[in-house]
C-alpha cells in the first residue's frame, strides 16, 4: 500500500490516531455529518453514475475516475470514493487535519493522496479532475464566485461539480444556526455566519457565472421524528445539494 | 480461502442461507459455518416445523430465487379465524375472523413446512458464486479488532472476514462469545408439533384456538394436511408425547372438534420448549445478530422465522446500500443502522406476543370474558380488522425492499 506518510512525525501518530478516532466517532463530534453522510453519498454517487454511466451494484465502480474532495476533514467522502474504486486527492486547507485523515485511510486500507492546500492553489497548478466534490464548503469562503471559478478550472471537459452549501432564509437561520450550534450544540458557536448562507438561485447564478452549466439540484431534509436525512425533491429551504458540468469544449 | 472483505455466517438453518443468498446477490463474498454436515439437515425428519410465511417473507424469498421451486409445496393461506376455546367445549360465540380479501395483496401468507424450506435454501446455496459452505464445523473461538473479525473452528483452523453474523439461534454462540447477555425467560409451556391428515378439506383456512394452557394452531399444508402446533404446559405435553400414535390423537381431536372429519398422523411428532430470549443488543465490534439469536419468541402468531426473514432482508439492505455508496460495511455508523432499524420492532414483538400468550393462556374467567370481547370487537371492526390482517402479512411498519417486492 502507497499510503503517503513520509511527512508524519512519529511521535504525533497516537495523537492523529485518537484524532482520526474522533473524526470517524458515530456519537463524536461529528456526529452530525455522520448522521448526513448516507445521504449525502447517495447524491454523490448517483450522480456520478448517472454521468459517467457507472453501474454501482458492480465491484469498483468508479475505477478510472479522478476525483477532488475539497474540505476533505477526517476523510469522510474520500474514503468512500477511494472504496468505490477512484482515484481520490483531498483536500483541507486546515492543515491538522492532513495527518488525521491519512492515519484513517491507512487504518482503512485505502491509498488517497491528501493534501494541505486549497482549490485556488491546485487549480493554479494546472491539476484537473473528472469530479470535484465541494461540499459544505462554499459558505464558508470570503469570494464564492472566485472560489467557483477555481472549481470550474479544475474539472477536465465534461467533468461533473458536486457542490452543497445551506439555504437563506429564516428557516435555515433557525436550523442553522439556532438549532443546531446553540439548542442542539452540534456545532460549534460562530461555525456558519448566516449571512453568507446562499440561496439556490444565487448559487446557480454563481455556478453559471464561474462558466458551469446547473443541471440538478435537491434538498437535504432532517426529519426530526425519525432523526434521519432524506433527499427531497422539493425542500431545499435549509441544506440543499447542486450538480453541474463544465462543458465539452 | 477467505479475504479481509469476507461475510462470515454463523449458522446454516434458514435464516443463514437466506442471508449468504441476499448477501451474495449484492456482491458479497460470503462464508457460511454450520456444526452439522449437509445430509442430517436435508433429511426430511430433521425439523417437524412448518411456518406461515407472511407475504413479505414469501417475497423476500421470491426475491432470492427460491419461490420457482418453493410454490408447489406451499400452501396459500386464505383466511385466519381465532377462537377462544375449551377442550372438548364448542368455541365460544365471540372469535375473529381475518379473511385475505380485506386486503388487496392476494394471500396472507403461505404454509411451508420446514423440510422444503430447508433443502431449496441449501440447494440454491450450493449453486450460488459467491458463497463458501463450512459444514460440519463448529466455531470454537471470535476476535474482532481494527483489521476484520477471525474464527477459530473446532478442527483449530481459522476463518477471518470483516463481519460475523450470527444466525445461531436462541443460545447463540456467536452473542455469547462477544460478550452479549440475554433477557428472557421460560414459558413452562411445550409446543407438540405434527403433521396430520384429515379427511375434508381446510380450504385454506387457518386456525387458531386459546385452550387455557396455551394456544393451538391448525394451519392449512399443501393436500388434505395441516401442521398442529399444541401448545401445553411442558408437564402435561410430556404425558401427552408420552402416548403411542392413537393415543395422541385422542388427546388432539377434541381440542378442536370434528371440522376436518377423521384425523391420522402425517409424519413424526415433534416437541419445541418455548421461551423468551432477547439479545441485549443486537451488534458488536464487526457483529450482528439475526433472528433467534436476537430474538427468540413465542411462536403463538408465528411471527419467529417471518420476524428472523425481515432482520435478514433489513442487514442485506443496510450492508448492499452501505457497499453502493462506499461505506465500510463493517463500520459501527453501518451496523448500528441495522440495529436501529430492528431493534424497536423485534423487541415491540416480543412484548406482544408474551402479553398476547399470558392473555390467552389462561382460565381466569374475567381475562376471558375481557378477551372475548376484545375478539368480538376487533372482528366488528372492519379497519381495525384490516390492520391486524396487514401485520399478520407482514406489510405494515418500515418494510425492506425485499419485503415490498422490490430488487435489492
Amino acid at each position: 500500500m502507497q499510503v503517503s506518510q513520509s511527512t508524519i512525525d512519529p511521535n504525533e501518530v497516537a495523537k492523529f490516531e485518537a484524532m482520526a478516532a474522533e473524526w470517524w466517532d458515530p456519537n463524536g463530534k461529528f456526529k452530525p455529518l455522520h448522521m448526513m453522510n448516507p445521504c449525502r453519498l447517495d447524491y454523490i454517487t448517483t450522480q456520478i453514475a448517472g454521468e459517467f454511466e457507472r453501474d454501482v451494484k458492480t465491484p469498483n465502480p468508479f475505477n478510472g475516475l479522478r476525483i477532488l474532495d475539497i474540505g476533505c476533514g477526517g476523510g469522510l467522502l474520500s474514503e468512500p470514493m477511494a472504496r468505490l474504486g477512484a482515484e481520490v486527492v483531498g483536500a483541507d486547507a486546515a492543515e491538522r487535519n492532513i495527518p488525521v485523515a491519512q492515519v484513517h485511510a491507512e487504518q482503512s486500507g485505502l491509498d488517497i493522496d491528501y493534501r494541505n492546500t486549497t482549490a485556488e492553489a491546485l487549480a493554479a497548478s494546472g491539476e484537473q479532475f473528472d469530479v470535484v466534490l465541494n461540499m459544505e464548503v462554499v459558505e464558508h469562503v470570503a469570494d464564492p464566485l472566485a472560489y467557483l471559478t477555481a472549481c470550474r478550472e479544475l474539472l477536465k471537459p465534461g467533468g461533473l461539480h458536486i457542490c452543497s452549501t445551506i439555504n437563506r432564509n429564516p428557516k435555515s437561520y433557525a436550523m442553522a444556526i439556532f438549532g443546531a450550534e446553540v439548542v442542539m450544540r452540534w456545532l460549534p458557536r460562530g461555525t456558519h455566519d448566516w449571512s453568507k448562507f446562499i440561496t439556490p438561485d444565487e448559487l446557480f447564478d454563481l455556478l453559471t457565472k464561474a462558466g458551469l452549466k446547473p443541471v440538478d439540484r435537491k434538498g437535504f431534509v432532517f426529519n426530526p421524528v425519525l432523526w434521519s436525512w432524506s433527499i427531497s425533491p422539493r425542500d431545499l429551504s435549509v441544506n440543499y445539494v447542486t450538480a453541474s458540468l463544465k462543458q465539452e469544449t | 480461502m477467505s479475504t479481509k472483505d469476507e461475510i462470515l455466517i454463523v449458522g446454516g438453518g434458514l435464516n443463514g442461507p437466506a442471508l449468504a443468498l441476499a448477501l451474495a446477490q449484492a456482491g458479497f463474498a460470503v462464508t457460511v459455518i454450520d456444526a452439522l454436515e449437509i445430509d442430517p439437515r436435508e433429511n426430511p425428519d430433521f425439523d417437524g416445523r412448518s411456518y406461515a410465511l407472511a407475504l413479505g417473507s414469501q417475497r423476500l424469498l421470491d426475491g432470492i430465487g427460491l419461490w420457482d421451486q418453493l410454490a408447489n409445496d406451499a400452501q396459500p393461506m386464505l383466511d385466519i379465524k381465532v377462537t377462544d376455546g375449551h377442550a372438548g367445549q364448542g368455541p365460544s360465540p365471540f372469535f375473529m375472523h381475518f379473511d385475505h380479501r380485506e386486503i388487496e395483496e392476494g394471500p396472507m401468507g403461505y404454509m411451508v413446512e420446514d423440510r422444503h424450506l430447508r433443502r431449496t435454501l441449501l440447494d440454491k446455496l450450493r449453486k450460488t458464486n459467491g458463497v463458501t459452505l463450512l459444514n460440519g464445523k463448529s466455531v470454537t473461538g471470535q476476535t474482532a479488532d481494527a483489521s476484520g473479525v477471525s474464527l477459530t473452528l473446532d478442527d483449530g483452523s481459522q476463518v477471518s472476514g470483516a463481519i460475523v453474523i450470527g444466525c445461531d439461534g436462541r443460545s447463540s454462540g456467536t452473542a455469547q462469545r462477544a460478550g452479549i447477555k440475554r433477557t428472557g425467560w421460560d414459558y413452562g409451556q411445550t409446543a407438540l408439533v405434527c403433521s396430520i391428515s384429515h379427511e375434508q378439506p381446510h380450504n385454506g383456512v387457518a386456525h387458531q384456538f386459546f385452550m387455557p394452557s396455551g394456544p393451538l394452531a391448525i394451519l392449512p399444508l399443501t393436500g388434505n394436511r395441516s401442521s398442529i402446533v399444541w401448545s401445553e404446559t411442558t408437564e402435561l405435553a410430556r404425558e401427552i408425547n408420552a402416548l403411542d400414535d392413537a393415543g395422541y390423537l385422542a388427546a388432539l381431536q377434541p381440542r378442536f372438534g370434528d371440522f376436518l372429519g377423521e384425523i391420522a398422523l402425517a409424519g413424526k411428532r415433534f416437541t419445541y420448549p418455548l421461551g423468551l430470549t432477547l439479545a441485549n443488543a443486537m451488534i458488536a465490534d464487526r457483529l450482528a445478530l439475526v433472528g433467534d439469536a436476537a430474538h427468540g419468541v413465542h411462536p403463538i402468531a408465528g411471527q419467529g422465522l417471518n420476524a428472523g426473514l425481515r432482520d435478514v432482508a433489513a442487514l442485506a439492505e443496510t450492508l448492499a446500500d452501505a457497499k453502493r455508496r462506499g461505506e465500510d460495511p463493517a463500520s459501527p455508523l453501518v451496523l448500528g443502522r441495522y440495529q436501529q432499524w430492528r431493534r424497536f420492532d423485534t423487541a415491540s414483538m416480543a412484548l406482544a406476543t408474551d402479553t398476547f400468550n399470558r392473555l390467552f393462556s389462561n382460565d381466569n374467567p374475567l381475562l376471558r370474558l375481557g378477551r372475548d370481547i376484545g375478539m368480538g370487537l376487533i372482528n366488528a371492526a372492519p379497519a381495525l380488522r384490516r390492520g391486524f390482517i396487514r401485520e399478520a402479512a407482514g406489510l405494515s411498519g418500515d418494510l425492506p425492499r425485499l419485503m415490498r417486492g422490490r430488487p435489492l
